[in-house]
């Protein structure tokens, strides 16, 4: 099994949703980040005093897929959130030991 | 005889100043970080409540009472307590009930000591904040408002201040008393008690922008009152200065918004909250002596001045965290010296400015008016803030000033959000805590 994550942009989240939803996945966990890559940030001005914001609002999300799918989802994300533009995000996989579904007691890629 | 359209119209305007109070908690509660809103709306409340009693205590009579002497106080046990004041009056008065006039007064007393909590924000114990706030209306606010508000009468024998009667400066609604006292005892706390921690270093941009917005908005609708009212009769004065006050407010958002269009690239929502307040504060004492035209000049120069003098602070490093010495005080001696150039004799205070044909005694006298109050404030204020901080001390503890002092000072948070979409850093918020020991221990 591989977790997903993906650091994307915000308006991008509905699009890659979607995306995944067709591929075939069932569930995801999202949550609201902040932090800053090559783009860095951007500057504010208050009563003339400049303000240099460094942490730009990002989307994190995380799927769980089975060995086999790790591949596609990947490409379905980048496909997704990319505008071709910098500030785009990362995607990265890394291998699980173990999943348990917590209703069922489960284990394993029964429990995705 | 009760003098009905006069006596509505202050009641009215002493209820638009009162709003004034709770609008500038919002104006400046929006501009600190979400940590401290609270608190920096905390002081604004506190204000309400301690000076509101302390007028009708004792300040009132220090402000209005038959001079002591010199002009220079009235007379504190002469109205202690509003005796005296619950028969009708209205004779010898003018058709005004003392009561109007004691509840429009009151409105000012409050919001002058709440105007000087913008230079502290974030970082002072609300304990000594109130402590302060007593002191220095006693010994600063009250004796100024007398020099300043209260005139003499020749029919009732009532002997009044000695700006207002003696120099007989031109300070319709509080440019002096109000604005220029307040500003320099903010200069002269925020030198006091020190900068906020990573002042200059951290960002500490405004949360809340819309609340700075319609805090100003309140501001200025209360304003109508605080100046026209200051007419204390439903009059052609009180009109003239509500036109006044409207338009210098409206140029000076242009103003700003110019300075900050050609300086920093952009016209920004703080910086037209910022213009509107910086006009008021210009026109207030300006408002009766100036026609339209000139409180347009006045109002544009001042919304120029002001944006440019809220840098000061970085330049001479002291942290006067919303800028109370660049909007009060700046803008009030911006507005009682234009004074000095604009006053046109045809405007209902009748005075002659310098470009008027009146040459530059009434600058003089508007100088002398400003630097007097200035003085006693900065000489006073300096005093209290030493004593205060041998004695109670102003900071809280470091730890607690980063982590927020809303939490420390009112176990209280602003805002139940958890993760702040677009903040920086950890978020400033609260956790959310679960336990309902107050519930529990009810039911038991």
């Amino acid at each position: 099994m591989k977790l997903i994550t993906a650091v994307i942009k915000p308006h991008k989240l509905d699009d890659v949703k979607s995306a995944l939803e067709s591929f075939g996945v069932q569930g995801m966990t999202v949550s609201e980040a902040s932090g800053y890559g090559r783009q860095r940030g951007h500057t504010e001005v208050y009563r003339g005093a400049e303000y240099t914001v460094d942490m730009v609002p990002k989307v994190r999300l995380e799927v769980l897929v089975d060995d086999l799918d790790a591949t596609g989802v990947v490409e379905a994300v980048v496909k997704a959130a990319a505008t071709g533009r910098i500030g785009d995000g990362k995607v990265w996989v890394v291998p699980v030991d173990d999943v348990v579904r917590v209703r069922t007691g489960e284990h394993g890629a029964d429990a995705l | 005889m009760v003098d009905t359209g006069a006596t509505a119209w202050v009641l009215t305007s002493a209820a638009l100043v009162l709003l004034m109070t709770p609008g500038l908690a919002l104006f400046y509660g929006g501009m600190v970080r979400p940590k401290s809103v609270l608190n920096m709306m905390m002081m604004s409340f506190g204000a309400l409540a301690l000076i509101g009693v302390l007028w009708v205590l004792y300040g009132y009579s220090m402000a209005f009472g038959d001079d002591v002497g010199g002009g220079l106080l009235g007379d504190p046990t002469q109205y202690l307590g509003l005796k005296g004041l619950m028969e009708d009056t209205t004779s010898e008065a003018g058709g005004l009930p003392a009561m109007a006039f004691v509840g429009f007064q009151a409105a000012f007393a409050i919001l002058t000591v709440a105007l000087i909590s913008g230079a502290i924000a974030d970082r002072v114990k609300f304990s000594t904040w109130m402590v302060f706030a007593g002191i220095w209306a006693t010994l600063v606010y009250f004796p100024v408002a007398h020099w300043v508000f209260d005139f003499s009468n020749d029919e009732t024998g009532h002997v009044g201040g000695w700006i207002a009667n003696g120099i007989e400066a031109v300070d319709f609604a509080g440019g002096t008393a109000v604005h220029i006292n307040a500003g320099v005892a903010g200069l002269v706390l925020a030198i006091i008690i020190g900068k906020r921690r990573g002042f200059g270093r951290e960002p500490m941009r405004p949360h809340n922008l819309p609340l700075v917005m319609l805090g100003a908005g309140l501001l200025w609708f209360g304003w109508f009152g605080f100046n026209a009212g200051s007419a204390l009769g439903a009059n052609n004065t009180a009109s003239v200065v509500w036109v006044n006050t409207l338009v210098a407010t409206s140029a000076a958002i242009l103003g700003w918004l110019l300075t900050e269009r050609l300086r920093d690239g952009h016209a920004t929502s703080l910086g037209a909250a910022s213009g509107a307040v910086a006009g008021l504060v210009a026109i207030t004492p300006a408002c009766s002596a100036l026609n339209p035209i000139g409180s347009i000049v006045v109002g544009a120069l001042a919304g120029v001045l002001c944006a440019l003098a809220v840098g000061l602070k970085y330049k001479f490093g002291y942290d006067d965290s919303l800028d109370v010495v660049g909007v009060h005080l700046v803008g009030g001696l911006w507005g009682t010296l234009a004074i000095g150039f604009f006053a046109v004799e045809n405007a209902p205070q009748g005075a002659s400015g310098l470009f008027d044909g009146g040459g530059l005694a009434l600058l003089g006298t508007q100088a002398v008016g400003a630097g007097a109050v200035l003085a006693y404030s900065a000489v006073l204020t300096a005093i209290i803030g030493f004593a205060l901080k041998a004695v109670m001390g102003w900071r809280i503890p470091e730890e607690d000033e980063v982590s927020g002092i809303d939490q420390h000072q009112h176990a209280e948070s602003g805002y139940d959000l958890v993760g702040s979409f677009g903040g920086h850093g950890p978020s400033a918020g609260p956790v959310a805590r679960s336990t309902t020991r107050t519930s529990e221990g009810a039911q038991a």
